[in-house]
Parts: structure tokens; sequence; C-alpha cells
């Protein structure tokens, strides 16, 4: 990933800055500029999620691509934020201990290296609450 | 709209083709494909490719043209489009090729699927098969092609009954296929133990649940139903073809662990045909896991939601079985070049209809159905055809 592709996303990736439709306030994380609901109606702003939610379902990632080899084995998990949508993320906590259901809130993690020498990417990942 | 028949079908063997490139692949199930409809090249009046990701895999694109171009049709200049939806890309081409027919624009036109996995790193090829997902919110945090997919899995087994022996075998079942199928990539009969002792990919996932990297290309050859008997005495017929989107991420979906394209696909497709899934004798589901194979059977209609693990343990889905599905081995033992799978789909119940799939033919085949899948369910292709 370049330096820019990364940048660009950096609020999204570091603090959760989604958005929501002010017509009928749904929310959106990933972020969406487009309401699929309201069309040309919706009103679209950002939002700040308050990074807490329910894990709906996950996996353990054994084979791992080489940005993320160096973890060893992660959790990776379909997390629904109590303001309502659904979003993907890792899930810092032992392998055995991730549940459907758990509740988990937000951390500032590491989360990809490019190469060695590469850039070390951060953003958001979920911890047990 | 015209009807459509398939006047012939090619395709090559699948595996780790070491010493076959791009080009000889395309070149090999063309000519078969043309063998097949008794028919010269100078007779074809446009071609649709299906590719996923010839860019990544060989550094090549621009890809519709070359085939034509090492066809020896560049003189004729004929129309020659690639088609891409990621693993749909094959199903997608084959739908493009059956629009043209069927609208009167052209007459004689070959669907073709192709794709060469092998030229690269098995660390690239990963990579760029991440992209038939979410790269931006799902490849950057970590998300497996496997992983997405065994999320599914953990999500259905959490909501339904099936063990981990019922989804096991779903691989069984396909391996016991790709034993009778002489272009498949494994042809040797495994055993649940060998699904459940296999490397653990992306927990509830195993390496035996997963399809493999194939080399491969495969094509078929339409033509309006009227000129059909000009080149075979056995012309299959398309009577219906369908399409369907859902959103690129999984975590977007109404329900992970149901592909609602798949229904609506096969929804539209029922309806085209006037059928419904009592009348369809086998069916080529895109199994890239299986877990796949398990909602595709459900979701297109076969069974209830949250029975098709028992559905399988039971032997319905078997050769003999209620639905035969996967005559040809699957995408896991048959092997799965991503833009070529689509068209070998077709290729098998075009060789089921005419009553020429060997050890593994079921007996009075008379309606055959593919679906195909791209991403995690972000596209499906449904197709029905029948023998005339
Ligand atoms: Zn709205």
């Amino acid at each position: 990933m370049t330096v820019a592709r990364f940048w660009r996303k950096i609020p999204q990736r570091y603090n959760l800055i989604g958005t929501k439709c002010e017509t009928c306030h749904r929310h959106f994380f990933p972020p969406r500029t487009f309401c699929p609901d309201c069309r040309r109606e919706g009103k679209i702003v950002d939002h700040k999620f308050a990074g807490k939610g329910t894990v709906v379902t996950f996996t353990i990632i054994q084979t791992a691509p080489d940005q993320f080899a160096s973890h060893g084995p992660y959790v990776l998990a379909i997390i629904k934020l109590d303001e309502g949508p659904q979003m993907t993320s890792q899930v810092v906590c032992d392998p055995g201990e991730a549940k459907i259901g758990m509740r988990v809130k937000s951390t500032f993690r590491r989360i990809a290296t490019d190469g060695e020498s590469g850039i070390i990417h951060y953003g958001t990942k979920f911890m047990p609450e | 709209m015209r009807d459509v028949a398939v006047i012939g079908v090619g395709c090559t063997t699948f595996g780790e083709k070491w010493s076959e490139s791009f080009r000889d692949l395309f070149i090999e199930a063309g000519a078969l494909a043309l063998e097949d409809a008794h028919l010269s090249g100078e007779k074809i009046d446009a071609m649709y490719v299906g590719n996923m990701s010839a860019g990544r895999f060989i550094e090549q694109e621009h890809n519709g043209a070359l085939i034509a171009d090492y066809a020896g049709m560049a003189t004729r200049h004929i129309p020659s489009t690639r088609v891409e939806a990621a693993c749909a890309s094959g199903g997608l081409a084959f739908r493009q090729a059956v629009i043209a027919v069927a609208s009167g624009m052209e007459d004689i036109v070959v669907a073709a699927g192709v794709e060469k996995m092998t030229d690269v790193e098995p660390g690239a090829t990963t990579d760029a098969l991440a992209g038939a997902a979410d790269r931006e919110w799902e490849g950057f945090v970590g998300a497996t092609f496997p992983g997405l997919y065994a999320m599914i899995a953990r999500d259905y087994m959490h909501k339904y009954s099936m063990t981990r022996e019922q989804l096991a075998q779903v691989a069984v079942k396909n391996h016991y296929n790709g034993a009778r199928n002489p272009i498949a990539q494994y042809q040797q009969e495994i055993t649940i133990d060998t699904v459940l002792r296999s490397t653990m990919v992306a927990d509830p996932l195993r390496l035996f649940d997963c399809s493999p990297i194939t080399d491969g290309a495969a094509a078929v050859i339409l033509a309006p139903m009227s000129r059909a008997r000009e080149f075979t005495d056995t012309p299959i017929k398309v009577l219906a073809t369908a399409q369907a989107s859902d959103s690129i991420a999984l975590h977007d979906r109404r329900d992970i662990s149901t592909l609602d394209a798949t229904v609506a696909a096969s929804q539209r497709a029922f309806k085209m045909a006037k059928l419904t899934h009592k009348d369809i004798n086998m069916v080529e589901v895109h199994d890239c896991f299986s877990i796949a194979e398990i909602c595709a059977i459900e979701d297109l209609g076969f069974c209830k939601k949250g029975t098709a693990g028992k559905f399988t343990a039971d032997g319905e889905t078997a050769l003999g079985g209620r639905i035969p599905v996967n005559t040809s081995g699957g995408l896991k033992a048959c092997g799965h070049p991503v833009g070529a799978t689509g068209i070998k789909q077709v290729c098998e119940i075009v060789q089921q209809l005419r009553g020429t799939a060997g050890k593994r033919q079921i007996d009075g085949a008379k309606i055959g159905m593919t679906h195909n899948v791209g991403g995690t369910g972000a596209t499906v292709a449904v197709h029905i055809l029948g023998r005339v």
C-alpha cells in the first residue's frame, strides 16, 4: 500500500470516523458518502463511533498473508458496532477466548508491516471489554 | 429474444501446469470446443473471455484482443471482450455470450475462461485473490479469503446443528467425483479423516476444505437454436441465464451465512425457465470452500436452510442421490482456475445432458444447473441448461 492510500483514510482507520445519514439516521462504518436508503435525499455527515460492539462471527487465521505473518495466529472477527453497522477487524485476545456474542471495545494498534523495512500501518483493533 | 444453444464444449485438464503458458491453455480449450462443434474458426462472430487477474498473475492485461489474436482471428477483427467478476468471471462471460446470441446481434459466439495462477509465488496468488473481497476494509485489516469463508462457517455452525464431519463430507464427496473425471486436478478419493487431520488454515476451515490453486481453460460455443443442428445432433438449450449482485464486503450482508445474491439469481433463473428445483437433475455449485457448497444448495432451494449438512451426509448430493452436486468434482477436486470455473461448470452439465460423462454419468439427465460465485457472494451467475 502506498503512503497516500493509507494516509487518506487515517481519520477512519485511527479514530473510527464513519458517517451517518441525517435524513434516516442510519450509521455507516466503513463510511459511505451515499445513503442506499435515502439516495439523493440523504444528507451524509461525519460521525465518530464510540468503538463498542459485539462479535457476530470470527475465525482464527493460521495461514497469514506476509504483511501479517509476524503476528502468529490472530483472531479476525465481524463486529456489530452499537450504533448499528458491522465491520471486519482483528480482536486482540487469546484465540481460545474468542466467542460469538463477546463484548469488545476498540483499541489503537499496529495492523501490518509492508516488508522488513516498509512502513508500519496502525489502526483500530478490538479487545474484550 | 432468440433461443440459444450450446453446440460445442472444450476444457483443458486442470492442475499445476508448469509446462503450459496462458496462451497455450486458451488455445487448447478453444481448439477442443471448435472440434466438438465441427466448426472452423472463420465462422466465429464474437468472443467473451472470463479472466480474473491476468494482470496480477502474468502481468498481462488486454486479454480479449490477445486471445482473439492467438486464436488466429486478428485479421478478421472480431469483437473480443474480457469479462471480470473475480471467481464469477467465467459465468458472466457465458451470460454475455448468451445475451449476444439471444439478442440477434451475433450468431456464433465463443464464451471462454482462462486462468494461469502458478506463474507467481503462492503468496502473490493469494494476495491477488484477496482482491475479490473489499481490500480497503477487509484485506487491509488481515482478512484472507479462507478467513472470510471461515467466518461464514462459524456463523452457520452457531445457528444450525451441522457437525464438522458433515462439513468434511462435502470434500469427500467431491473427491469421489473428481476421481471419476479425467480432467480433474485431484483424482484420488479421500476420507473424512483426511479432511479433519489436514492443516488448519482459518479455524474451523482446514486445507481440505479449500479449493486449490489451478491452471486451466475452458471454452463453449453458442449458436441460435434455429441453426444449432447445422453443427451438432445434440444441441443443449440455454433455458435460463441470471445474475445478481450484493455488498462487496461480507460484514455488510443481511445474513452472514446466506448468499442473498444466490437466492436472487436462482429465483430469476427458475422464473425464466418456468421450472422449480425439483426439475433439476444435477447442479454444479461454487464450492470454493466446503461451507460454500453447504450454503449454495440451501440458497438455490434444494434443501431447507440449516439442513444441508445432514442432506450431504445422507448422500443426497452424491452420484445417485436426490440431487447430485458437483459431478465434476467441483472446485475442490476438479480444481479452480478462477476465470475458467464458470465455463467448466457449463462443460460438465453439457456432457451430462449429452450422456457422455462416463463414470460420473447421471442416468436420464435432462436438465442441469450451474452456480458461479464471485468473492464471498457479491456476484452470482446461475444458468439452467436442457436437452432438446
Ligand atoms: Zn438515509
